[in-house]
C-alpha cells in the first residue's frame, strides 16, 4: 500500500504531499525530496526520447528502510513524470507484500487521472498547492482527513 | 546472538542498492541488524573495488553511492546507539551495548583477517572509541557527500550533510555544523519545501545561538516565530527569544540590529485621509496602515516609523490626482500584495512586469523626441534573484536616513491585523514618497526596505485667486443675470473687513440686495459654513465686503448684474433701402441671424491680497435682433419694425414706441399696434407697424428710435425696473414721387387677350408732387421756370409670361409738376393662357454724364459702375427668364455709348415709386389653333 504520495511541480516544489503515518511526515518530505535526484537523473537520461513515445513511469527510485528499530519495513519510492514535467513520487510499503510493477503503474495512472481532473478545475490556479482530497483514495484515507488544508496545521515533531 | 549471513556479492552487484536480504521475524538485539548491514555494504564495496579499476568505479558511482550512504547511515545509528556521539562519551549502559554488539560480530573471517583494512576491523575500531568513531564516520560521510556531489545528486548530498551537521551539534561543534545547515536550507528554500525548511531552520537557530550570532539568530527566530508549520509553543518560544533580547540593556548603546520586517509583520493596506493624499501647507494628513503581525503573541513595539522622501516638485499635484485615479480605489486605499514566503522565489511568485510608455517631448515645440517603455518595478524583479540568500542575511536591509519621518510610538501589535494611524502636519510644499517602514523594539529594528507599490502624498501651497463666471451659458443684456464669484483663499486668510473693490463699467450695474449669502467651504469641497456679506455701491465703485475665511478655503457667492440692452447701432445705407436690400448684404445678415450681438464689459477688481487689480470681462448678449422696413400704399407710408427673439428665454414686450428723434412737429407716427403686453417666444418674431403722417412737405430723411419694454416671461416680479430695448434707424426718401400704372388691353375688337396675339401695354407714369428738395440733383433740368427730370423706364417680365415686342425701355423727360403724366405704349404678347400677372415696370433716374465725374473716373469704370447699378436691380429677381430682358437692357445702354462717358442709371428709392398695378392680373385665353396643351401641375 502506498504510504506517501507527492506531486511535485516542474520547478521541484511540492504541489501536494501527503503521507499516511502523519507522525512521520517530515521523514517522508526528506525522502521525497532526495528521491528527486534520481527522478532528475532518469528524466535527463531519457530526455532525448520523443515526447509521445516516452515512458512516463520511471520505475523504482529509491529503496529505504523504516527507522523503526523493532519492526523494520521495506519502503520503496517510485517515480512518474508527466509530459509537462510534473513529477509524481509514491512511497510504497513493500515489506510484507511484494507489489508488482503493473500495480504500481495502475496506481500512477489513477493518480495522473486525478491530477488531470484537478487541472481541469477552473478555480484551480496552475502552480498553486493542491488542497483537495483527490489523492486520498490512493492512500486509503478517509476523505475528511485529507481535506484538511496542506498549508495549515501541519506541525513538526 | 545472530550470525551475519553470507550473501553473494554478485547478487548485490546486480541490484546494487537494494539491501538484498532482510531477515524478517528474527529477534535481534538493537544494533545487530545495523552492524550486519554496515558490514554487508562495505564488503560489497570492497569486492567491487577489488575487481574494477579506478575508471570503472568512477563511472559506476551512481550505483555504488547508495551503499555508501546506507553504510554511513548505519554507522551513524550505531554511534547514537552506543553513546559515541554525545559530548560526554558513552555511559555504562552504552558500553554494555557496545560489548554485546562486538561480541555478536564474532571472529573475523579468515580471508580478511590478515589484511590491514577490512570492514570488520573498521567496524570494530569505530565502536571501540569515540575518536575512532568520529574519524570513520567523518570519512564515510565526506566520501558519500563527495560522491553524491560528483554525480549531481545535490539533494542527497545535502541530506547527508544535514546528518553530519546533527553529528557536529551533538559534539558541540556548531561552527562546523552551520555550513552544512546553511547549504541544506538554501537548497530547500530554492525549491520551496516548507517542512524541511522549518526543520532545518530550527536546527540552524540552535546552531546560531551556540555560535552567538545574535543578528542571525534573531532573524531565524523571527522567521520561526512566524512559521505556521511549527506548534504554537515553539513559535511562542522563538518570539520570546526576540522579546527577551529586545528588553535587555544593549551592550553598546545605539547599536541597532536591523532585521527584515517581512517575517515580523506584513503591510497589508494604507489609507490616506484626505483620500486623495493631497493636502495644503499647514493641513493635517493622516495615514492609516494595516499591518498583519506574524508573531504568535502580542508584541509591544516602542515605535513604528515611516521614512519619507521629500522632493520639491511644485505644481504637480494634478499629476498625482491623475495617478490616484489610476492606482487607487475610490476610497483611497492602497493594497499591498501579500507575499507568500514559503513558495520558492524562482517561479510564479514573480510580480508581473509593470511597463509604461514614456514620451519625451522637446520643451520648445512639443515635438516627440524619444519614446520608450520603462519598467516601474525593476527593483522587485532584480531583488528577487538574490533574495534567496538575502532572506537569511540581514545585510540586504539598509536603513535609510530620512529627514522626514512619520512616527507612532508605543504600539501593541496583536497577532493578525492591526491598524496604526500616523498624523502629520504638512509643512513644505512638494511630493512626499513613503519609502521604508520600521518597527523598533529596543535595539531590534524590523525594517521593510521598500514600500511598493509607490505611495506618495503631496503638499501644495496656493496663491489666493478670484474667479468670476456667469451661471448661465451666456449672459443676456437687459435683464438681471447671475454671476458666480469664487474666492480661493490659498494661503491668505480672509479677515473681517477685507473687501473686493469693483470699478463699475459704464453700462453694467451690480444689483445690490438687502441680504447676500456666501458659502465657505474647504478646498476639498466640504461645506464649512454660511456667512452673509454686504455689497455697497457708489457711482464709481462697488465694494463687496468678504466674510472671514481661513486659509485654503473657498468663498462662493452669487451676484446679479445688469447690462443695458442697447442694440448695436444700425442705419447704414443698405438698411435704409429696406425691402430692396442687396442680395449680398442679405446673406450676411442671414448668417448672423442665429447668433446674438454681444457687448463686452470689463470690470477691474481690487483684491485685498494683491496690489494688482484683476480685470475680468463679462460678455453680454443682446437677446433681440431688430429690422425695419418702409411700406407704401400710394402716398401713405408705414414703418414696420420686426423684433426677433434670439435667446432661449420667452419675454413679455410692452410699451412699444417709435419716436422721431429729429422732433419735427409736422410729422406724426400713428401706432397700429395693440397696446397690451405681447408675448415673444424663444426664436420667434413680433412685428410692429406705424403709419407715417405729415402735414407739410416731408423731410428727405427720418430718424427714428424704436423702444420696447421687456421682461422675462417666466419671472413673476422683478425688484428693479428694467430699461427698455431701443433700436435706432433712419428712413430716407420715403415720400412717393411717382405713380406707375400699367395696363394691358386686349386687341381691338376682342374681349380677352389671347395667347400668341399682340396686346397693347399702356404704362402711365404720374408725378405726384411738385418740386421737392429730393429732386434737386443732376437729372433736373431747368428751362424757364419749368423743371423736368430724365427717367428711364424698363419693362421686365421675369416670369416669362410675356414677350415684349419692340423697345422694352426708354428714356423720358418728366416734367416736375404735380399730376404730370407720361404715357408709354408698348406691344406685348402673352405666351401662356390664364390669369397672368402684369410685367414689371421699373423706373430709374437717368443721370446725364457729368464732366466733373468723368475727369475723375475713366470710361471703363463708368461702364462698370453703370452696369452694376443695373445688375443690382436685376439680381433681385434673378432667374433664367430674365436673362433675355436683361441682355436687352445691356444692349440698349451699353452699345450706344461704347467708349464714351456714359450717363448713369440710378434706381429710384422704393419709397419714391409706387406701382399701383402691382399684383393685378389679366385673363388670357388660349388661342384656338393651339396644338399643344401644356399642363403643369404643381
Amino acid at each position: 500500500m502506498a504510504v506517501c504520495v507527492a506531486v511535485i511541480a516542474k520547478e521541484n516544489y511540492p504541489l501536494y504531499i501527503r503521507s499516511v503515518p502523519t507522525e512521520n511526515e517530515l521523514k517522508f518530505h526528506y525522502m521525497v525530496h532526495t528521491s528527486l535526484d534520481v527522478v532528475d537523473e532518469k528524466i535527463s537520461a531519457m530526455g532525448k526520447a520523443l515526447v509521445d513515445q516516452r515512458e512516463l513511469y520511471l520505475g523504482l527510485l529509491y529503496p529505504t528502510e523504516d527507522y523503526k528499530v523493532t519492526f523494520p519495513n521495506q519502503l520503496c519510492s517510485y517515480g512518474y513524470v508527466t509530459n509537462s514535467r510534473v513529477k509524481f513520487v509514491m512511497v510504497v510499503d513493500s515489506s510484507n507484500t511484494a507489489l508488482r510493477d503493473n500495480e504500481i503503474r495502475s496506481m500512477f495512472r489513477k493518480l495522473h487521472n486525478s491530477y488531470t481532473d484537478v487541472m481541469c478545475n477552473p478555480f484551480y490556479n496552475p502552480g498553486d498547492r493542491i488542497q483537495s482530497r483527490w489523492a486520498a483514495a490512493l492512500l486509503g484515507l478517509p476523505p475528511s482527513l485529507c481535506s484538511s488544508a496542506l498549508l495549515k496545521g501541519t506541525v513538526l515533531r | 546472538m545472530v550470525t551475519v549471513p553470507f550473501f553473494s556479492p554478485v547478487a548485490v552487484q546486480r541490484c546494487p542498492h537494494v539491501p538484498a536480504l532482510v531477515p524478517s521475524q528474527v529477534s535481534v538485539p538493537p544494533g545487530a541488524l545495523d552492524c550486519w548491514v554496515f558490514l554487508s555494504c562495505l564488503e560489497v564495496l570492497q569486492r567491487i573495488e577489488g575487481c574494477c579499476d579506478r575508471a570503472q568505479i568512477d563511472s559506476n558511482i551512481a550505483h555504488t553511492v547508495g551503499l555508501w550512504s546506507y553504510a554511513t547511515e548505519k554507522l551513524k545509528s550505531l554511534g547514537y546507539l552506543c553513546g559515541l556521539v554525545s559530548e560526554k562519551g558513552p555511559n555504562s549502559e552504552d558500553l554494555n551495548r557496545t560489548v554485546d554488539l562486538l561480541a555478536g560480530l564474532g571472529a573475523e573471517r579468515p580471508e580478511t583477517a590478515n589484511t590491514a583494512q577490512s570492514p570488520y576491523k573498521k567496524l570494530k575500531e569505530a565502536l571501540s572509541s569515540v575518536e575512532a568513531f568520529e574519524k570513520h564516520y567523518l570519512d564515510l560521510s565526506h566520501a558519500t557527500i563527495e560522491m553524491y556531489t560528483s554525480i549531481g545528486r545535490i539533494r542527497s548530498a545535502k541530506f547527508v550533510g544535514k546528518d553530519l551537521a546533527e553529528f557536529y551539534m551533538r559534539k558541540k561543534l556548531p561552527q562546523k555544523a552551520e555550513m552544512y545547515l546553511q547549504g541544506a536550507l538554501k537548497n530547500y528554500l530554492a525549491e520551496g519545501w516548507a517542512l524541511p525548511i522549518t526543520h532545518t531552520r530550527k536546527q540552524l537557530a540552535e546552531c546560531q545561538k551556540h555560535l552567538g550570532q545574535i543578528e542571525n539568530y534573531l532573524q531565524t527566530s523571527s522567521l520561526l516565530a512566524s512559521d505556521r508549520h511549527l506548534s504554537e509553543e515553539e513559535r511562542k518560544y522563538f518570539c520570546r527569544e526576540i522579546l527577551n533580547f529586545a528588553s535587555q540593556q544593549p551592550a553598546s548603546p545605539g547599536h541597532k540590529i536591523v532585521l527584515p520586517m517581512q517575517s515580523f509583520a506584513q503591510l497589508r493596506d494604507l489609507h490616506f485621509t484626505p483620500s486623495n493624499a493631497v493636502v495644503h501647507v499647514g493641513g493635517v494628513l493622516s495615514v492609516e496602515i494595516t499591518v498583519c503581525s506574524q508573531m504568535p503573541v502580542a508584541v509591544h513595539v516602542e515605535q513604528i516609523a515611516i521614512n519619507v522622501h521629500f522632493s520639491i516638485e511644485k505644481n504637480n499635484y494634478r499629476k498625482t490626482a491623475e495617478w490616484l485615479t489610476k492606482h487607487k480605489t475610490s476610497n483611497g486605499i492602497i493594497n499591498f500584495p501579500v507575499e507568500t514566503s514559503p513558495f520558492p522565489e524562482s517561479q510564479n511568485s514573480l510580480p508581473a512586469l509593470e511597463l509604461y510608455e514614456t514620451f519625451e517631448r522637446s520643451p520648445s515645440d512639443n515635438s516627440l523626441n524619444t519614446t520608450g517603455i520603462i519598467c516601474k518595478n525593476v527593483h522587485m524583479l532584480l531583488r528577487r534573484q538574490e533574495s534567496s540568500t538575502s532572506l537569511e542575511t540581514p545585510s540586504g536591509v539598509a536603513l535609510e536616513d530620512g529627514a522626514h519621518v512619520l512616527k507612532c510610538s508605543s504600539v501593541t501589535l496583536e497577532p493578525g491585523a492591526n491598524t496604526i494611524t500616523f498624523r502629520t502636519q504638512a509643512k513644505e510644499p512638494g511630493t512626499y514618497t513613503l519609502r521604508q517602514l520600521c518597527a523598533s523594539l529596543g535595539p531590534v529594528w524590523f525594517v521593510l526596505p521598500h514600500i511598493y507599490p509607490l505611495v506618495q502624498y503631496d503638499v501644495y501651497s496656493q496663491e489666493p485667486q478670484l474667479h468670476v463666471e456667469p451661471l448661465a451659458d451666456s449672459l443676456l443684456a437687459g435683464i438681471p443675470q447671475k454671476v458666480k464669484f469664487t474666492v480661493t483663499t490659498g494661503h491668505y486668510t480672509v479677515k473681517n473687513g477685507d473687501s473686493l473693490q469693483l470699478s463699475n463699467a459704464e453700462a453694467m450695474f451690480i444689483l445690490c440686495h438687502a441680504e447676500n449669502r456666501a458659502v465657505i467651504s474647504s478646498n476639498t469641497r466640504e461645506k464649512a459654513s454660511d456667512a452673509s456679506f454686504r455689497v455697497q455701491s457708489s457711482d464709481k465703485v462697488t465694494s463687496i465686503s468678504l466674510p472671514a475665511a481661513p486659509a485654503y478655503h473657498m468663498i462662493e457667492f452669487e451676484l446679479e448684474v445688469l447690462s443695458l440692452p442697447s442694440a448695436p447701432a444700425t442705419g447704414g445705407e443698405s438698411k435704409m433701402l429696406g425691402m430692396t436690400e442687396p442680395q449680398r448684404k442679405h446673406k450676411d445678415t442671414q448668417k448672423a441671424a442665429h447668433c446674438m450681438a454681444t457687448t463686452d464689459h470689463k470690470v477691474s477688481i481690487d483684491c485685498p491680497w494683491s496690489i494688482y487689480s484683476t480685470v475680468i470681462a463679462l460678455t453680454f448678449s443682446v437677446p433681440f435682433r431688430t429690422r425695419h422696413s418702409l411700406l407704401s400704399a400710394g402716398t401713405r407710408k408705414y414703418v414696420q419694425v420686426c423684433v426677433q427673439n434670439l435667446s432661449e428665454l420667452d419675454f413679455q414686450l410692452s410699451d412699444s414706441k417709435l419716436v422721431d428723434t429729429s422732433g419735427s412737429t409736422d410729422l406724426q407716427l400713428i401706432p397700429l399696434n395693440t397696446t397690451s403686453q405681447q408675448h415673444i417666444y424663444s426664436k420667434q418674431s413680433v412685428f410692429f407697424v406705424w403709419e407715417l403722417k405729415w402735414t407739410r412737405e416731408p423731410p428727405p430723411s427720418l430718424h427714428c428710435q424704436f423702444s420696447v419694454g421687456f421682461s422675462p416671461a417666466s419671472e413673476e416680479r422683478l425688484s428693479i425696473s428694467l430699461k427698455p430695448y431701443t433700436y435706432e434707424f433712419q428712413v430716407e426718401n420715403f415720400f412717393t414721387l411717382y405713380n406707375v400704372k400699367a395696363e394691358i388691353l386686349p386687341p381691338v375688337g376682342t374681349e380677352h387677350c389671347k395667347t400668341g396675339s399682340l396686346c397693347s401695354l399702356e404704362v402711365s407714369i404720374t408725378r405726384l408732387s411738385d418740386l421737392l428738395e429730393v429732386d434737386k440733383d443732376e437729372a433736373l433740368t431747368e428751362s424757364d421756370e419749368y423743371f423736368s427730370t430724365k427717367l428711364m423706364y424698363e419693362v421686365v417680365d421675369n416670369s416669362s409670361n410675356w414677350a415684349v415686342c419692340g423697345k422694352s425701355s426708354g428714356v423720358i423727360s418728366m416734367p416736375v409738376a404735380a399730376q404730370a403724366t407720361h404715357r408709354v405704349h408698348m406691344e406685348v404678347m402673352p405666351l401662356f393662357a390664364g390669369y397672368l400677372p402684369l410685367p414689371d415696370v421699373r423706373l430709374f433716374k437717368y443721370l446725364p454724364h457729368h464732366s466733373a465725374h468723368s475727369s475723375q473716373l475713366d470710361a471703363d469704370s463708368w461702364i462698370e459702375n453703370d452696369s452694376l447699378s443695373v445688375d443690382k436691380q436685376v439680381d433681385d429677381q434673378l432667374d433664367s427668364s430674365s436673362l433675355r430682358s436683361r441682355a436687352s437692357v445691356h444692349s440698349a445702354t451699353g452699345s450706344e455709348h461704347k467708349g464714351l462717358p456714359m450717363p448713369r442709371l440710378q434706381a429710384l428709392p422704393p419709397g419714391q415709386v409706387f406701382n399701383s398695378s402691382t399684383g393685378t392680373q389679366i385673363l388670357v385665353i388660349p388661342s384656338k389653333d393651339d396644338h399643344v396643351l401644356e399642363v403643369s401641375v404643381t
